[in-house]
């Protein structure tokens, strides 16, 4: 009797351990935005073509992604094997040797395929620390039967003066139709971005070569005031809570004129099925201000693996997967070939099939190449990053003034007040964390 | 009487109960205390120092602080009043004996069971949203225009979410302690010739009293903490408008990463929420000894 227990014990014990030696299993961290989703779908090709791994998915809305991300890799939780971080972190996290270099992903990945604008911001040092998985800048979409109907023609690259011109023509608030569609929501990765990328048209800049605050000087106080009046004049009711989705259901309804935002939006507001105005969208590049910057800024998700992983190889086929030219084919062959996630290789923007699929491919290749997070804006300055400043306490403080700005929006207080509190909170971090003596 | 054996014994058998207590209690604010006095960012691993109380000076000094303390009893305190007005109001409704009353009382609670996440986002999307919210379509319908609710009134806006939660709460403890109410005393009032007002205000509300104190008590503790219809519909905005001082370690915390700060600001909270509680146990407690 003992013995058949022993045996039977034994026997369970080995049916246990035999899974668990042929099959890794990749917890796979990412923000819930349609091109990632769309990879979930796809996920049975890679198991397919990768016997013995299977992929467990953990799917967060941005914010809640970072958050999480941040603190397992800070605190060395080891929850995730491959994350998705953004070209803000990619640097930052490099230097700290929280990343390991992606630099043999095999030679069917064609590193030097990327997009020497996005390859350089997940480079540290030449080295490859994250893949894209896709990239984006930022355009100008605006309906063109509306702009018809005004006898308003959309230059390729207009300026302010003409978008704000524009916008209070084509408000029509009793039939529900706002002239310029704009994001509000405070968070250094919703309104600061835009209005960082707007400020550096405007020759703006977060910091100056000694990493002193520029909020006082006037050419941020003409982004703001412009910014404020003319969503004031012609922006949507409830804008200081409006975020890139609530535009994008705003824009694909119909109520905007002018939007914007991320080029990746465009494949959305030109699909018939998401998109009430699919066929009435034109695109042309970020405004400016005739100082040589348009408001372009730049931002690429991109998979990396943390260090201390103990699935590196699992990880590496799975980054080298969902990353490769492969994955935007197979895309392309369920989906068609405007779905297939942008703004990463130089061969999809050389490739007819894509360019003829998707009308707005050129001018978000032209976006992308005319933002230089090494030189965003007209001064020089200390920091790398268009829309951000690539140090760890950028988050804290973009979300403080976010906050300041948003108020100003909504009326709650003046631009003055708003860029005041601004100077003196980000002066007040700054000195915290070392950079102002 | 026990005897002294058995009471040294009976100590002593208390006693690991009363270890595990105090341990699970103690390491906890140890370690946030310990964290409070270093310069801790999880951003800048290997750079932690003790720096003394400079964690605090900068909680208490950052304008913020005072903004969102200021937030916290606006919040705290209007949510008490409206929810033991209108608690009450309900629960002298609900005494009443009417058709149909089991199944009105069950809608009147039903706000306190649901989720507040969830129901911060129904009040942000489907009630207040400025254009596709039903707040909006009335006020559209009657030729107005519609109210931008958390951009014009951001406190105001949260402080109706938390108390739409809130008076089921109260109206359901002062309902049970209205049907606790001695009928005869009120027919004598009557009898006396005395009208519902002063009926009200000589006999239901003295014998209010104490369970009010009771819902005031406890919906401090909890109003103190509101932090998921913060998050949920301002994010403490605009500006700091919705701030409160859960809402602001949370951001040091999980924005900032600035474990040290938060942990400062965490034992604020603490002191802060002890100086309420030492008050309030006093109203409380002469209440309870009537």
């Amino acid at each position: 009797m003992r013995k058949a227990i022993g045996a039977l014990v034994g026997a369970s014990a080995l049916l246990a351990a035999a899974p668990s030696l042929a099959q890794t299993t990749l917890t796979i961290a990412t923000v819930n935005n349609g091109d990632m989703i769309r990879m979930q779908g796809l996920t049975s090709d890679f198991t397919a073509k990768n016997p013995g791994i299977n992929v467990k998915w953990v799917t967060l809305e941005e914010n809640v992604l970072r958050q999480r991300v941040t603190t397992d890799i800070a605190t060395k939780g080891g929850q995730f094997d491959v994350l998705t971080i953004g070209t803000y972190e990619v640097p930052i996290w490099a230097k700290q040797k929280w990343l390991l270099p992606l630099d043999d992903l095999g030679a069917a990945y064609d590193a030097k395929d990327i997009l020497p604008k996005i390859a350089d911001a997940v480079s540290v040092g030449g080295t490859l620390y994250a893949a894209p998985f896709y990239g984006e800048s930022s355009m100008m979409m605006y309906r063109t039967d509306l702009f018809e109907k005004a006898g308003l023609k959309m230059p390729e690259s207009p300026s302010w003066d003409f978008v704000f011109d524009a916008a209070r023509k084509l408000t029509d608030k009793s039939a529900g139709v706002y002239g310029i569609c704009l994001r509000g929501k405070a968070g250094w990765g919703e309104n600061m971005a835009f209005l960082t990328a707007m400020a550096n048209s405007y020759g703006a800049r977060w910091f100056d070569e000694k990493w002193q605050p520029q909020f006082n000087t006037p050419e941020w106080k003409a982004t703001l005031t412009d910014y404020v009046a003319i969503m004031k004049e012609a922006g949507p009711p409830g804008s200081s809570s409006n975020g890139f989705n609530e535009n994008l259901a705003l824009f694909n309804s119909g109520k905007c004129a002018m939007w914007i935002d991320a080029t990746v939006a465009a494949s959305f507001v030109s699909n018939p099925k998401e998109s009430k105005v699919a066929d009435k969208v034109g695109f042309a590049l970020a405004p400016n201000k005739g100082l040589g910057k348009n408001a372009n800024w730049l931002w690429a998700w991109n998979l990396a693996i943390p260090a201390g992983s103990k699935k590196v190889d699992a990880a590496k086929k799975f980054i080298a997967w969902a990353t490769s030219k492969g994955y935007t084919e197979l895309v392309a062959s369920k989906e068609g070939w405007a779905n297939v996630p942008p703004g990463t290789r130089t061969s999809l923007y050389q490739n007819e099939a894509y360019l003829s699929a998707a009308p707005f491919a050129r001018l978000t290749l032209a976006s992308i190449d005319s933002a230089d997070p090494n030189h965003p804006t007209v001064k020089p300055v200390p920091y790398v990053g268009v829309q951000y400043a690539a140090i760890p306490e950028f988050q804290g403080i973009g979300t403080q003034v976010g906050q300041q700005f948003s108020a100003a929006l909504s009326g709650a207080t003046t631009v003055d007040a708003a860029l005041t509190a601004a100077q003196a909170s980000t002066e007040r971090e700054m000195r915290r964390a070392g950079y102002l003596k | 009487m026990a005897t002294q054996q058995t009471q040294t014994l009976g100590r002593l058998l208390l006693t690991p109960a009363v270890a595990l207590l105090f341990v699970w209690m103690i390491i906890p604010l140890g370690m946030t205390i310990y964290f409070s006095l270093l310069s801790y960012n999880l951003l800048n691993p290997g750079m932690e120092r003790f720096i003394g109380l400079e964690n605090y000076v900068y909680f208490l000094t950052d304008p913020a602080f005072l903004a969102s303390l200021r937030n916290t009893l606006v919040l705290v305190g209007s949510v008490l009043i409206i929810t033991v007005v209108v608690g009450t109001l309900v629960a002298l409704l609900l005494d009443q004996a009417f058709v149909g009353r089991s199944i009105v009382r069950l809608m009147v609670i039903a706000p306190f069971f649901v989720m507040p996440t969830v129901s911060a986002l129904v009040w942000k999307n489907l009630l207040m949203h400025p254009v596709s919210g039903m707040f909006a379509w009335i006020m559209t319908s009657v030729g107005l225009e519609p109210i931008d609710w958390f951009a014009q009134y951001p406190l105001f806006s949260i402080v109706l979410i938390v108390a739409w939660q809130w008076t089921p709460f109260a109206a359901l403890i002062l309902l049970t302690a209205l049907q606790s109410l001695d009928e005869e005393q009120r027919e004598a009032a009557l009898m006396d010739g005395a009208g519902a007002f002063s009926t009200f205000l000589y006999i239901t509300l003295p014998h209010l009293a104490r369970p009010i104190a009771v819902v005031i008590l406890i919906e401090t503790i909890f109003l103190l903490t509101v932090f998921a219809e913060i998050y949920v519909t301002t994010g403490g905005g605009p500006g700091l408008q919705t701030t409160n001082i859960a809402f602001l370690i949370y951001s040091q915390a999980l924005i900032q990463y600035d474990v040290g700060g938060a942990s400062a600001g965490g034992l604020v909270a603490v002191v802060i929420a002890n100086i309420l509680a030492i008050f309030l146990m006093r109203i409380v407690g002469r209440s309870l000894e009537v």
